[in-house]
């Protein structure tokens, strides 16, 4: 397949996925789905991926919704956006989500709708000083979707998850940081050198481990204590088998670097 | 062990008995092949005292999607009156010893009967269970509707009947259908490990217990208790009830041998 709305290329482990409708502040129309869909479909059935990056091109990293792809004819029957977030948006942030490898989100400038909640749903979120996240769902009479109801009250709390969907109000980078919503801030013109750098680095590390702390913290979320202790456990168990638990190991006792496969 | 072309049967290995449905390209759907295997295999296992336990597992990805569709779209009505298939399914419904499931993906149709016939199931969070049958113009026909409605209860049973939607490993737990839920990867382990506890316990009662546990399913109450009471009167004849008591008292480990 080769892409229109978005750049993606795989180097040294790192897959870098750019959104890229600049013009329209890489918002998703029907065509960036199905292209995002078959990026992610590689990364998820590639071998060589240890990280995923996803970042934006231009000003903004993602308005959301194009809603010009979606304009609503006042004669015509109500649209169905359910039918929308079951095929393009569910399915995408699942897949985000459950990708056995840590996936870097870098926020080069605005992230408005969905495109916050995208940025949400990725594991280490980075992003630019003149950077900021919206909900803008509740000025269209809609509902923040792709996890925004979820991942949104997880990483800020109540309170301010309430009050950032009621109000639709914009946040800035630095707050969000402030706020523990996402990792850290950098200077625009830094920001994608360093989430590369980080990418690479995460890309030598012991993908399987790493995929295995992602599912253990994400089950968090619905478990109990009791829960959670005994998916350590199996979890952990799983971690034991792995070929990089070996090599940690022996690396460790003969005290140098470690050389991890991912395995 | 004779060569099997649907089932892989690993050990006994402490005790347990692994039988793996096989036919990945299918999603082990149970054509009659394999339902024969599976009979046949616990059959010549009844008088081998090695054999304390089972575990039935289809992978980490699917139990059983069904039947085989191909092989029941050959029989008219008389083809399915005579059809040798119930006669598998009794036969694996009357193996004495426990039987426990390790189920991952999904366990539809005739793969969630065949679950629902195991006496223990633990489930990996991946599996979905349904009888999905009525999409086909048919119905359950290995007990789907009577040990689905036992187990769940009616409005659940119906549901799932009527409806062939299906339920994920959860809900299963929260309606009774499963014991366990696990990571994928671990049910396999844990039933396993749970079945090698079985296995080390005196295996005339668990043979009685298993025995007296179903009748549930069949009788009254008060017949019921009186399996029960006659099932408990059997084992004091038993020396390894006197070995297990006087362990207890004795406060150390017990002796068992069957017998």
């Amino acid at each position: 397949m080769t892409y229109e709305h978005i750049e993606f290329e795989i180097t040294e482990g790192v897959a870098v996925l750019t959104l890229n409708r600049p013009d329209s502040l890489n918002s998703f129309n029907t065509q960036m789905h199905a292209e995002v869909r078959d990026a992610l479909k590689q990364v998820k059935t590639s071998d060589a991926v240890r990280c995923l990056l996803i970042t934006g091109n231009g000003r903004g990293f993602c308005a959301g919704q194009d809603l010009s792809d979606r304009a609503v004819d006042p004669d015509a029957e109500m649209p169905d956006l359910g039918e929308s977030i079951e095929k393009n948006y569910n399915p995408m942030i699942r897949t985000i989500s459950s990708l056995e490898m840590p996936v870097i989100c870098a926020v080069n400038g605005v992230a408005a709708g969905a495109g916050a909640n995208i940025a949400l749903a990725c594991d280490i979120v980075l992003a630019s000083k003149n950077a900021s996240f919206i909900q803008a769902f509740c000025k269209i009479g809609l509902i923040p979707d792709s996890g925004g109801t979820w991942t949104l009250p997880r990483a800020v709390g109540f309170p301010r998850a309430m009050a950032l969907s009621l109000l639709g109000d914009k946040l800035s980078a630095e707050q969000a940081e402030q706020w523990g919503m996402i990792w850290k801030t950098y200077p625009a013109e830094e920001l994608k050198e360093v989430a590369l750098a980080m990418a690479k680095q995460l890309a030598t590390q012991p993908t399987k481990g790493l995929a295995l702390i992602k599912r253990a913290l994400q089950a968090s979320a619905n478990n109990s204590l009791n829960e959670q202790l005994d998916l350590e456990r199996d979890l952990q168990t799983l971690a034991g088998r792995t070929d990089d638990y070996r090599e940690g190991v022996s690396a460790f006792m003969a005290k140098r670097p470690a050389q991890f496969t991912g395995k | 062990m004779p060569d099997y072309q649907d089932i892989l049967v690993t050990g006994p290995d402490s005790g347990v008995m692994t039988i793996t449905l096989n036919r990945p390209q299918a999603r082990n759907a149970l054509c009659n092949n394999l339902l024969r295997e599976l009979a046949d295999t616990l059959d010549a296992t009844i008088g081998n005292d090695k054999v304390r336990a089972v575990v039935i597992t289809g992978g980490e990805k699917v139990f059983a999607a069904g039947a085989d569709i191909k092989e029941m779209a050959e029989l008219d009505a008389v083809g399915v009156m005579n059809d040798i298939r119930p006669t598998y399914w009794r036969r694996i419904a009357q193996y004495p010893k426990p039987v426990i499931a390790a189920v991952n993906g999904f366990a539809l149709g005739g793969g969630c009967e065949l679950m629902m016939h195991c006496d223990i199931v633990i489930a990996g969070d991946n599996a979905r269970f349904g009888q999905p049958e009525i999409n086909l113009g048919i119905i359950p026909g290995a007990g789907g509707t009577q040990r689905l409605l036992r187990t769940v209860g009616k409005s659940m049973a119906m549901q799932l009947v009527l409806s062939g939607e299906f339920i994920n490993a959860e809900q299963a737990r929260e309606f009774g259908l499963v014991s366990e839920v696990t990571i994928p990867e671990m049910s396999y382990p844990r039933a396993l490990t749970l079945a090698k506890t079985i296995a080390s316990k005196p295996p005339i009662a668990v043979r009685l217990a298993k025995e007296s546990l179903l009748k549930a399913y069949e009788t009254t109450l008060e017949t019921g208790l009186n399996l029960e009471r006659k099932a408990f009167t059997l084992l004091a004849a038993t020396e390894d009830r006197n070995e297990g008591i006087a362990a207890f008292m004795e406060k150390r480990q017990p002796h068992f041998q069957g017998k």
